[in-house]
């Protein structure tokens, strides 16, 4: 119980100093878990950032879950995920209590009209980021395309685009050759790793 | 029943947001027009302050949009429903399998999904800025185009983008000094 309560005010100190996405916490989870307390070693946190990536989710919330969870199994997830949303909700929920109210100033109408621009801006990047980590290969430009003006002109549901790709990722590695022998090396390397 | 709407929209959320770096927002984007909860410059005011407070910022968002729908209850509702696929399908996955992410399925997958997402954030983008700063959804083309397209915030918009690409700052410094120039211009 008082682990759980550790674990517990641990991630809500790392909620409440995370700006931003997930890899933000990061360098907070080691000095915590790491330096601090010696609970995980520093690559496990890398490996717990690096499936929260690729699991369902906010990564934030699935690397606070996967640590947790490593810890003290579901109870420590759930004692991480928790105390790791907490800022969020009291913050956003005192900033939401009182913005309404603020959004009838003349001032915060011409500032939070810029601000619109910006994050427009701000998301653009992102997006230019996002393509420059992938492989840049025809097939991935034209998933990227189709993706983009499926939502834009035919209003699909992102769920069936996720979905779709997910599948056309698959079909695709598979057509390559880059499926199979990978499979079995995968398997090789599991059976070897366990003698 | 509006709480178990916010829980399950949120829930669906969760479980489809893949490949990060904002790949909640198509879902939210979707959401808003879908029930109407807010506008378009709604949401991004939300993104701004979300960017700008503690905390993962699709988790802020869902705070604010479950606040801003059903109140404080609302708010913890759709924060939750968002956490819940992460915490279920973590739980089985550490179970499992310790090498998830290193399975070739789950690379080759992933091989079609970050462009996708990436994709489906141009999208959101999109939409968002025609509805949000340009208004654009209610255009006519017999009217005088020049009356509708909001020039100011096309020229800020190429400003700050280079700015972003040049300097490299935090989200927040492009979001305050955005306040400022809105400020300053009268936006």
């Amino acid at each position: 119980m008082k682990k759980l309560l550790k674990i517990f005010l641990i991630f809500f100190k790392i909620g409440s100093f995370t700006f931003g996405g997930g890899y933000a916490m990061l360098p907070i989870i080691k000095r915590e878990l790491v330096d601090n307390l010696g609970w995980i070693k520093e690559n496990d946190i890398y490996n717990y950032y690096a499936i929260g990536q690729s699991t369902p989710g906010i990564i934030a919330v699935n690397t606070a879950t996967m640590t947790g969870y490593s810890l003290c199994g579901i109870k420590g997830a759930l004692a991480a995920t928790s105390g790791f949303i907490m800022p969020s909700l009291i913050i956003i929920t005192l900033i939401a209590s009182f913005f309404k109210r603020f959004q009838q100033i003349n001032l915060f109408q011409h500032a939070f009209a810029a601000i619109q621009v910006a994050v427009v801006a701000l998301i653009i990047d992102i997006v230019i980021k996002m393509w420059q980590k992938s492989d840049k290969s025809k097939i991935s430009l034209l998933i990227f395309l189709l993706a983009f003006l499926l939502l834009v002109i035919f209003d699909l549901s992102p769920v069936f685009v996720i979905l779709g790709s997910a599948a056309a990722g698959i079909l695709i590695q598979y057509y390559r050759g880059n499926l199979q022998p990978a499979y079995h090396n995968y398997h090789n390397q599991n059976q070897e790793s366990d003698k | 029943m509006i709480y178990l709407i916010l829980f399950l929209e949120f829930f669906k959320v969760g479980l489809f947001a893949l490949g990060g770096g904002l790949a909640a927002l198509p879902f939210l984007q979707d959401l808003i027009v879908k029930y109407g909860w807010m506008t378009s410059a709604e949401l991004l005011n939300m993104i701004a302050i979300s960017e700008s407070t503690p905390g993962a910022i699709g988790i802020n968002t869902a705070t604010f949009i479950g606040n801003n729908t059903a109140g404080i209850p609302g708010g913890i509702i759709a924060t939750a429903g968002l956490a819940a696929p992460s915490i279920i399908i973590i739980t089985i996955i550490a179970h499992y399998f310790e090498s998830f992410n290193q399975h070739p399925l789950v690379k080759s997958a992933f091989s079609g999904i970050r462009p996708a997402v990436a994709g489906l954030i141009a999208s959101a983008a999109f939409e968002l800025a025609r509805g949000g700063i340009f208004n654009l959804n209610n255009l006519q083309f017999n009217n005088n185009l020049l009356q509708f397209f909001d020039y100011k915030s096309l020229f800020l918009l190429v400003i700050i983008f280079a700015a972003i690409c040049k300097f490299k700052k935090h989200p927040i410094f492009y979001i305050m000094a955005a306040a400022l120039i809105g400020i300053i211009f009268k936006f």
